[in-house]
């Protein structure tokens, strides 16, 4: 009960900062086996319960690439995404198939990165959030902690 | 507390899985046998796959395009950049120890690059290559 109760402060405390986004302590297996090998194991706050749903729906044409799991892992990374989901108003529409990069949030917290850089081979794409935030994958995104020189202030 | 047995279930499955690149190469080879008989793998031809330019998905041509042309060193995922540990057993021993992820991965990079599914054989050398390049 204790860990419950813990988690649940840190659910509420943590989406305020907006740099921080922790994975969930009790994120399956599962989720970093099938979802860090082609990318980062985005934070599920990243999109909202309905986008995960309509993403983890259409796996098998997942942005051209086969990610396909089978079914009850599918349903145990699907619940634990949504469960863990961001803020529907705050992040916007994400497109379809949803895009973190498309969210009205990501657009907006990213609006003075002059457009070369989304093309730069140090980046590649910019889902490729470690480019320019190191430590990505453990869920920090501050402006004081970019990697591409230019682009810190 | 009904998380406990099942992580400890889950843990004890996948140690039961846990296999050695021989055992894993055997396996491709007696599936390669029995549809060719007397097959003996080969490195070289794992190796000349691994270069061969298949070029039906233009973002990547071959498997070099993501595992780069030396399996030895890291490669880097073409579409999203993100950085993908060396294949070769020699630099990563984690490589060719589960067969379940070893068979994942041949079907979608042999679909996306290849266009179609490996053969046994294509997979016996190809775990060779892996195996022995130093
Ligand atoms: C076989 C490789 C592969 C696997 C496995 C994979 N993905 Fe992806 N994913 C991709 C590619 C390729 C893209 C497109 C990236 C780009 O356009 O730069 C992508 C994009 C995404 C995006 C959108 C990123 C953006 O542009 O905002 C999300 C969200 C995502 N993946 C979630 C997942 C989840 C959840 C899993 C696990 C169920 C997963 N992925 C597994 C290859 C993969
Ligand atoms: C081309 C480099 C680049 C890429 C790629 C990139 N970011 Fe950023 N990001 C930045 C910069 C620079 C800032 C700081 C912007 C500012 O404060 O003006 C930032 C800010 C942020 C912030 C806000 C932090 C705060 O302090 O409020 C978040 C959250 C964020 N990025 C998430 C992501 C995610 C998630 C991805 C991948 C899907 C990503 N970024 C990809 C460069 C990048
Ligand atoms: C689009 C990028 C990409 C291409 C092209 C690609 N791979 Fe991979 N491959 C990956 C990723 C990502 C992984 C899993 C990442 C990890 O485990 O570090 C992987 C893993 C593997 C593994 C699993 C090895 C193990 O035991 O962990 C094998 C085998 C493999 N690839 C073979 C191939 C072959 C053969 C080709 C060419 C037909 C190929 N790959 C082309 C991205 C690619």
């Amino acid at each position: 009960m204790k860990s419950l109760l813990f988690l649940a402060l840190l659910g509420s405390a943590f989406p305020a900062l907006a740099d921080r986004l922790p994975m969930p302590a009790n994120a399956p297996a599962s989720f970093t086996t099938e979802c860090s090998s082609c990318h980062i194991a985005y934070q599920p706050a990243l999109l909202k319960a309905a986008d995960w749903r309509k993403l983890m729906a259409g796996l098998s044409d997942h942005f051209g690439s086969d990610a396909t799991v089978d079914q009850k892992t599918g349903q145990e990374i699907g619940a634990f995404l949504e469960r863990h989901a961001g803020n529907a108003s705050r992040l916007g529409n994400a497109g379809n198939p949803p895009r973190i990069t498309q969210t009205s949030r990501f657009i907006r917290k990213h609006d003075e990165i002059p457009a070369k850089y989304w093309r730069d081979p140090r980046v590649k794409s910019a889902a490729n959030c470690e480019a320019c935030h190191p430590d990505a994958a453990r869920g920090s995104y501050s402006e004081h902690d970019i990697s591409i020189r230019e682009l810190r202030e | 507390m009904k998380a406990i047995p099942a992580v400890a279930l889950l843990l004890a499955s996948l140690a039961s899985h846990a296999e050695t690149p021989q055992q894993i190469r055997q396996m491709y080879v007696a599936e390669a046998t029995s549809q060719q008989a007397g097959f003996t793998p080969a490195a070289k031809r794992g190796d000349a796959f691994f270069r061969q330019r298949f070029a039906i998905n233009d973002k990547m041509p071959a498997c070099t395009s993501c595992h780069t042309d030396n399996p030895l060193n890291a490669g880097e995922h073409a579409v999203t950049g993100k950085t993908i540990k060396p294949l070769a057993v020699a630099a990563n021993p984690n490589r060719l120890s589960d067969p379940a992820k070893v068979e994942k991965w041949f079907g979608r990079n042999c679909k996306e690059v290849v266009g179609r599914a490996c053969t046994p054989a294509e997979k016996a050398d190809f775990v060779t290559f892996l195996s022995e390049v130093r």
